[in-house]
């Protein structure tokens, strides 16, 4: 029997060398396939005297199996090695940047003025645009603000013909939709809106949102309420707000609205505060009770209805928002400057 | 409206603090623009008379003065002109002190020098030194009986602030100290107290006649003839110093005097030469064409909505605006015409700016200038220049026109609740409202009725009243209500796609938002216009670069494509929305509109993959992908077609649903190589056409495999992709539900002139299997119709 042992060996000996699962499964089928070397012992079994078979088909079994363990465990240690290989081999830089597409944005204007129309839809405003090139009428006299009134040198206006008007305010678009519709009203109307002067401060284009609301039964405590609240929501903190009397010919009584400086909070009245110049105080908009002329001249009553109007320059939020020093950079649209909102 | 808070505390002695004060009359509406003080920061400074002047031994310009301050005398070493024997004028004493406002400066104190070898202690004083003028040369020169010893902060009461009001244009009541002094009295309650103006005895009976043909245009005139009066005489100090802080200059008594009343009063008046004047004062309308020279030189034309004073010669004086240059008093002049008058605020309103004219008599008078107050206000001016100038005034000659109609207006006394959300007392509504000026008419429990005062042209309903009663009563007192919610649902349209879905699809696809001018340099504007629609204009642009509405948004996105590449920022996606202007025949065009613009590198500057640089199809792709937004890409069409602006063989029409929505394609190359851009390419759409979206209605998806076919077929160069689609659509049957064009390939075998476009077909049918044999005969019809359609063959 010794040629069995020395075939087991070897054949042990082959499995162990074997580099990979393809010469293995050669070195299977050439011993233990059907034409193979330990088969072949097998099928010589016959040949032998009776009294001896039982003692060597035990033993070709036995190595058999033994073979068998052999090549299933080298098998599974090759597989193993050559997944850790593979896995080896596909390692990648993950510090490489990513393939994209480099991020767009929004206009820091658009991004205002989008927060502006959040808080006043939650309220159960809606929202109503308009034509810029507008007739001087709704522009101004259905605003009660005749012609040579001196509230219209406020407006320094863009003439395209006579009568016709680039829109000083979107308060026109307010006129056109109290013409149209009934009353309750409640709405905002955000847009663009030009004047012909052009400085530090000033660009001949900016935006405004306009808000009007006409219900029975409103007061200036109302109105209070809605600008405060507005203003909260839109700073995202408790600024102190103070109304004081203004004019505007559209609204009577009409008031300026003040806030407290988002820089300094107020407290900097005798220290130096660049963006309220030390009076604790920041100009942010404009309201008042919806003159009755002006509800009259749209077609609704004055004595059952009434309602308040207000106007604010979101160019002027944003830039108190997000710091923006000078007005310009908003239409220069560089888009280093751009970026920085993305 | 600028004035001097001592002034305002001598009709007026409110208890409170210079601060507060300015914070009052802020919450009350009179808003203070700002607070200066009248004087520079000194102390030290008294009155003192130049008694002994001698030569200075080393120096020709300086003298040698020797000073009384009252206490003793002081050698002083003046360089002044004036520096004479005799005079009076402010004298730092050896220790006074100069506060500097400059940060880093140190306070000056004066001491005792030595000016070239004479000892002088202290200085006198310039008023550009005291900080009381911009300029000023030699010494301040008080009057002979300023008092010696007297500090001259006191002496002129210099520890006070000139108060700056921007006042709003419905309050011309307040641009005169009256005004102002009664609406501080009605918010602090307190009283307050006018000077008198005895009307002066007339010493002469000469008049000079007077008439208003312009009767509704000038309710009153009054005129007075002044002989003899000295227009050398000095003005007072004390009306200097109330002119100076008021931001007046001095001129001579006349004119003082007259600018004296303009700031107390509010009234304006004018004095003619009368030597000038012919015959008589005609208050008239000019003639259209009408000539007159102005006080200032300027020529005007006027047509007939100007209102003229004119004497028996013509037009001598803009009513209400500016005299004329022919009969304005000069230093010949001795006997004057004096005018004070009231004009409707219509009849000046708009004029004189119409003119390029901004005068204090006009700002007034376009507000309203109190139609009651002429008699005193001449009274006043009379009795001041009098004193002053000396002479003899003749009677007040008056022309009366329509005097407007007294006004009584009503408040119910529930609408303060109702409209300001707060009660106020009776007794306090009624007590501000007096004060006010306001008298009261009929009362009952629920109402009064009140006559509106003369000078308050801005009052003629209730809701005035109560905004009246809320600015004194104070703003701040009304209560807050935060509680003003809707009952009512919000609305969610699904017809159309909101625009902030569009923005936010845009910037997901690498697109910076813009926002440019909506006016545009005309050469530019004409280079994108579309034909059959006008650029429009405006009348009264800032400047050339932005005088046209823009046609398009292209332009702007071009411009910001050329600012940012300047400064090296390529690989750009820009978008912006916003209305496009044009005029055509049948009207006005006001479009929203969305554009974008892309050039550079498709991804960046990128490790990785490619550094392509973006084309059409980048740019058109992100279209298809925003008019996906509505899953309607089927409905969009792209065809060949030219815009101004766009290279014509890189350019489409957008249609949507068959109906023009916009444009894309390549910046023009004569375009580009003129503004020196890189290459560029651009969409513009009308945003009603992208945001429209149907409202889905949902199916079944089918449960049956899916048969797809490959086809590649040769077709002619000039044969366009969206051709072969249609009609393949139209000969594969309803139940194609996928084509993909796989590939394009031109270059052999494929022949010169042609290419190989290769199409990927998916049938599927909703209800059973497809059969290999029905597919296959609908891919025999398709290769027929492409080859009888455009002479098309199958590739193998």
């Amino acid at each position: 029997m010794t040629d069995l042992d020395e075939l087991a060996a070897a054949s042990l000996a082959a499995v162990e060398e074997s580099t990979d699962e393809k010469s293995l499964e050669a070195l299977r089928v050439r011993l233990l396939g059907r034409k193979g070397e330990l088969t072949g012992h097998l099928k010589n079994l016959g040949a032998l005297p009776a009294e001896q078979r039982p003692a060597a088909g035990q033993q070709i079994n036995l190595i058999k199996n033994r073979l068998q363990n052999a090549i299933e465990s080298r098998r599974q240690t090759l597989e193993s090695n050559a997944l850790d290989a593979r896995l080896q081999q596909e390692r990648i830089d993950v510090s490489l940047p990513g393939r994209r597409r480099a991020g767009g944005g929004l206009h820091p204007v658009t991004i205002t003025m989008d927060r502006i129309t959040q808080i006043f839809r939650a309220a159960g405003y809606d929202v109503a645009e308009g034509p810029e090139i507008e007739d001087e009428y709704y522009n101004f006299e259905a605003l009660n603000i005749p012609e040579n009134h001196p509230a219209r040198a406020m407006h320094d206006t863009f003439y395209v013909e006579p009568g016709t008007v680039l829109r000083t305010h979107t308060s026109p678009v307010q006129v056109h939709v109290m013409e149209r519709d009934d009353p309750p009203f409640r709405m905002i109307c955000p847009g663009r809106v030009y004047r012909c002067d052009s400085d530090l401060t000033h660009t001949a284009m900016f935006h405004q949102v306009e808000g009007l609301l006409v219900d029975r039964e409103v007061s200036m405590a109302d109105m209070k309420g809605a600008i405060v609240s507005f203003l909260r929501a839109f700073f995202e903190e408790a600024v102190e707000v103070r109304f004081r009397p203004s004019y505007f010919p559209f609204t009577e009584p009409s008031a300026e609205v003040d806030m407290s400086c988002v820089r300094c909070g107020g407290t900097a009245k005798a220290k130096a505060c660049r963006i309220c110049k030390s009076t604790g105080w920041l100009e942010v908009m404009g309201c008042g009770m919806v003159h009755p002329r002006v509800l009259e001249m749209s077609g609704v009553d004055p004595v059952e209805y009434s309602g308040f109007a207000f106007g604010l320059g979101v160019d002027r939020l944003a830039m108190l928002r997000y710091q923006v020093g000078d007005l310009r950079m908003f239409f220069e649209n560089d888009v280093r400057f751009l970026r920085q909102f993305n | 409206m600028i004035f001097s808070e001592s002034w305002l505390r001598e009709w007026v002695n409110a208890p409170v603090g210079s601060g507060e004060l300015a914070d009052s009359l802020t919450m009350a509406g009179l808003e203070v623009g700002g607070r200066t003080a009248v004087a520079g920061d000194f102390s030290g400074v008294v009155v003192a008379e130049v008694v002994a002047v001698d030569a200075h031994p080393a120096a020709e310009s300086l003298h040698v003065c020797q000073v009384d301050d009252g206490v003793s005398r002081h050698q002083v070493v003046c360089g002044a002109p004036n520096a004479r024997l005799g005079v009076k004028a402010p004298y730092a004493r050896a220790g006074a002190r100069f506060r500097r406002a400059g940060k880093g400066e140190s306070d000056l104190e004066v001491g005792v020098v030595d000016i070239r070898g004479v000892e002088s202690a202290g200085m006198l004083c310039s008023a550009e030194e005291l900080g009381m003028a911009e300029t000023s040369e030699g010494l301040f020169e008080l009057p002979a009986d300023a008092p010696a010893g007297t500090d001259f902060r006191d002496y002129l009461t210099l520890d006070d602030a000139c108060i700056e009001l921007d006042l709003t244009p419905n309050r011309g009541d307040c641009l005169g100290m009256l005004g102002i002094a009664r609406d501080v009295g009605a918010m602090l309650r307190l009283d307050v107290a006018m000077p008198a103006a005895p009307e002066p005895a007339a010493t002469i009976k000469d008049e000079f006649p007077v008439r208003i043909s312009a009767g509704k245009e000038c309710p009153r005139y009054l005129g007075r003839i002044i002989r003899g009066i000295d227009l050398e005489a000095e003005t007072p100090l004390w009306m200097q110093e109330k002119l100076r802080r008021g931001g007046m200059r001095c001129i001579d008594p006349v004119v003082d005097v007259t600018n004296f009343v303009l700031l107390e009063l509010g009234q304006p008046l004018h004095a003619f030469d009368l030597g000038k004047l012919r015959q008589y004062i005609d208050v008239r309308l000019a003639v259209p064409g009408e000539k007159l020279t102005l006080l200032d030189g300027k020529e005007l034309e006027m047509s007939s909505d100007t209102l003229v004073i004119a004497d028996g010669a013509g037009a001598v004086a803009m009513a209400g605006i500016m005299g004329g240059m022919k009969t304005a008093v000069n230093e010949q002049s001795s006997d004057v015409f004096l005018e004070c008058a009231a004009f409707a605020p219509f009849a000046i309103a708009g004029r004189g700016r119409a003119a390029g004219l901004q005068t204090d008599a006009s700002h007034r008078y376009e507000r309203g200038v109190d139609y009651l107050l002429q008699h005193h206000a001449m009274a006043r001016a009379t009795e001041l220049l009098l004193d002053i100038a000396g002479g003899d005034a003749g009677p007040v000659t008056e022309a009366v026109g329509e005097i407007p109609e007294s006004r009584g207006v009503q408040l119910r006394f529930d609408s303060i609740h109702r409209v300001l959300g707060v009660n106020i007392p009776r007794g306090e509504v009624l007590d501000i409202l007096t004060r006010l000026g306001f008298t009261v008419l009929e009362q009952s429990d629920a109402d009064v009725t009140l006559e509106v005062p003369s000078y308050r042209y801005d009052v003629s309903i209730e809701a005035d009243l109560l905004e009246e009663l809320a600015r004194i009563h104070g703003y701040d007192k009304l209560p807050l209500n935060m509680g003003l919610n809707r009952m009512e649902m919000g609305q969610a349209p699904e017809q159309r796609i909101r625009l902030e879905r569009v923005r936010d699809h845009l910037v997901a696809l690498g697109y910076q938002e813009v926002v440019t001018y909506s006016f545009i340099e005309p050469g530019l504007a004409s280079s994108f216009s579309l034909e059959g629609v006008d650029t429009i204009p405006l009348q009264n642009p800032i400047s050339r670069d932005m005088s046209v509405m823009r046609g398009s948004l292209m332009p702007g996105l071009v411009q910001t494509l050329r600012y940012n590449a300047n400064r090296r920022q390529e690989h750009l996606r820009l978008f912006e929305t916003g209305l496009a202007f044009g005029r055509k025949a049948n009207g006005l065009l006001q479009e929203s509109m969305l554009a974008g613009l892309i050039s550079g590198k498709r991804d960046g500057d990128n490790w990785s993959n490619s550094s392509e640089i973006t084309d059409f199809y980048d740019v058109k792709g992100d279209l298809e992908s925003l008019f996906g937004l509505g899953g309607r890409i089927p409905k969009l069409d792209f065809i060949a077609a030219e815009r101004p602006g766009l290279h014509p063989g890189q350019c489409a029409q957008v249609l949507f649903n068959g109906e023009v929505a916009g444009h894309v394609g390549a910046l023009h190359p004569a375009l580009q190589t003129e503004m020196e851009l890189p290459a560029s390419f651009l969409f513009e759409v009308r945003l009603d056409a992208l945001c429209r979206q149907e409202v889905p209605v949902a199916e079944e998806p089918s449960r049956f495999p899916e048969v797809g076919r490959d086809l590649a077929i040769v077709i002619a160069e000039e044969i366009g992709a969206s051709d072969i689609e249609r009609v393949v659509r139209d000969t594969a049957g309803p139940l194609l539900v996928k084509l993909n064009v796989l590939d394009v390939y031109r270059g052999g075998p494929v022949p010169e002139g042609s290419k190989s476009i290769a199409l990927g077909l998916t049938w599927q049918h909703p209800s059973r299997t497809l059969g290999d044999a029905e597919i296959d005969q609908v891919i025999d019809s398709t290769i027929k119709a492409l080859q009888e359609k455009f002479d098309a063959y199958l590739r193998n």
